[in-house]
């Protein structure tokens, strides 16, 4: 699955990528992840409040930090969706 | 990660290279040192516990408690315009305490919402009507200017939005065909007026614990004349005194500084200023226990742990930033010259006003900062209008963030934005500037520095 963390470089934003790394590494999923930096690219994925996660183009969290819990249940629950529509 | 490494090492390395060259033995640097160590303990002393930690509780339940998606609401590309910059216009209180957070906002805005006019206002009053900022400026820099900030900033915003969509009201911008993608948040079980009364009551914790006390005083000489005026400083054997109500040879707007021997009594002028002041205590106590109270009754456990992490989260990146800062600008303030100071936004006239807002629009104040600058500034001549006018500019602009901006909406509006920012602020200072006792070019008087 394709994993955007979408942040300005704050603390929170590293902390969100820190955090679904090791949440998706402890599911066993197989990702790409990406740090989308660049705030024209915020608005064309629809996102304001940064942090953000966004899974294969849905955002599943803004502007706020999850913990690992609701982390991990949010990329399971990505994972187990079927993947035809995906954008390659 | 590798520029975080890299930070920490530039960090170190600056302070080996501090540390190695500083002249110690030089008297002014020895003398600047003992100065910020002073300022610091006046911050400690004054500030802290009174202000600042109060505002970081309030800081992080505003982010936790109101739900910026339910203020995005009325800027979204169909919002009536009226609310729309409105909204733009305070929401900086709500939606941001950090200006890392305003840009990307401001791009949704622009690019998926109420277009360039809302998102300028909202751009402005991001970083600029911060609660922390606000009660900071007034608690230190006094009252006036921290209503005038407040209230100026909000309008300010307004105006600059409005000057924004006129200058391009032909121009209509490529706009995103993207929808605004709001996931659910977790589900709230308070209504808003239980919010957004928990809310007020910290914040009145803050305004009683904050109130100021305004030293008007009445002094009446031993020769039977009475001066009216502002109590600036009383050691042991006189007293400062900025007169307020010309009487005589004295004139409004002078400072005087008496001899004790030569006053027969000192009386509180009374106000209901001074009235709120003595109680001070007991109702900010009031709010304090209401806040509890409701925190109890109504916040549950995960909401109360995601706020007191979000409390945590500012007082790491703000506590650092204010107490270096204000250690730094003790130290600067101690070897900076006067007269070119006091030459440059020494009265509350145009030029100096114009200088204050410019210089404020390319400097990068980091967050709170702009209060112990603004402080140092006035103690060596600045006059008010200009301070005003460096605090509405400051916050909302700076270099850096111009080149964001050039990324987000192109270099002719940044530049019409940059320049609305000045013009308004410049104004603004003046205006102020003429509310104050003695006219245009009345006398700076500083803070109330020991």
């Amino acid at each position: 699955m394709k994993i955007e963390i979408i942040g300005t470089g704050c603390a929170k934003c590293d902390a969100l990528e820190r955090a679904t790394r090791a949440a998706a590494d402890r599911l066993g999923l197989h990702y790409e992840i990406q740090h989308v930096k660049d705030i024209r690219e915020f608005a064309k994925r629809g996102v304001m409040f940064t942090p953000a996660l966004v899974v294969n183009g849905k955002v599943l969290v803004s502007g706020r930090l999850p913990d690992d819990a609701e982390l991990t249940r949010l990329l399971q629950q990505a994972g187990q969706q079927p993947q035809a529509d995906r954008p390659q | 990660m590798i520029s975080r490494e890299f930070k920490i090492g530039a960090a170190l390395v600056g302070i080996f290279l501090t540390a190695y060259y500083l002249p110690l033995s030089n008297a002014r640097v020895e003398a600047a040192i003992i100065e910020a160590f002073k300022l610091l303990q006046w911050y400690a002393r004054n500030h802290t516990l009174g202000c600042v930690v109060p505002a970081l509780f309030i800081a992080g339940a505003i982010i936790t408690f109101l739900s910026p998606s339910a203020v995005m609401r009325y800027l979204g590309p169909k919002s009536n315009k009226l609310a729309a910059y409105s909204v733009a216009s305070v929401a900086g209180v709500v939606l941001a305490v950090c200006s890392c957070s305003v840009l990307p906002m401001f791009a949704g805005i622009y690019q998926l919402g109420a277009g360039l006019g809302p998102a300028s206002a909202f751009l402005y009053s991001g970083p600029a009507i911060n609660i922390l900022a606000i009660f900071l400026t007034a608690r230190v820099l006094g009252f006036d200017i921290g209503i005038w900030r407040a209230v100026g900033a909000i309008g300010f915003a307004f105006l600059v939005g409005l000057i924004m969509a006129w200058l391009f009201r032909k121009e209509e911008h490529a706009r995103q065909d993207v929808a605004f993608q709001a996931p659910e948040q977790p589900e709230s079980h308070r209504s808003g007026w239980q919010s957004g009364l928990l809310l007020a009551a910290m914040i009145g914790f803050l305004v009683f614990s904050d109130w100021f006390n305004p030293g008007d005083a009445v002094v009446r000489r031993t020769d039977g004349s009475e001066v009216r005026g502002v109590l600036l400083q009383e050691t042991r054997d006189e007293i400062m005194i900025q007169v307020q109500k010309t009487a005589g040879s004295v004139r409004a707007g002078d400072r005087l500084t008496l001899p004790k021997n030569q006053i027969a009594d000192i009386a509180e002028a009374k106000s209901w200023v001074m009235d709120v002041f003595h109680i001070r205590w007991w109702l900010a106590g009031l709010c304090g226990l209401a806040t509890a109270a409701m925190a109890r009754r109504w916040v549950n456990r995960t909401e109360f742990r995601e706020w007191m992490r979000n409390t945590w989260g500012f007082a790491k990146l703000l506590v650092p930033l204010l107490f270096g800062g204000v250690f730094v600008v003790g130290f600067v303030s101690a070897l900076l010259p006067d007269k070119q100071i006091a030459a440059l936004v020494g009265d509350n006239g145009l030029r100096s006003n114009l200088v204050a807002s410019v210089v404020g629009a390319l400097f990068y104040f980091a967050t709170l900062t702009e209060v112990p600058i603004t402080q140092a500034l006035l103690e060596h001549g600045m006059a008010r209008g200009p301070a005003l006018a460096l605090l509405l500019a400051g916050p909302a602009l700076s270099l850096p963030n111009m080149l964001v901006l050039v990324r987000v909406m192109g270099v002719k509006r940044t530049a019409a934005f940059a320049t609305a920012v000045v013009i308004v602020a410049t104004g603004m200072g003046l205006a102020f500037g003429m509310t104050l006792p003695g006219g245009p070019v009345a006398v700076a008087h500083a803070g109330a520095m020991p």
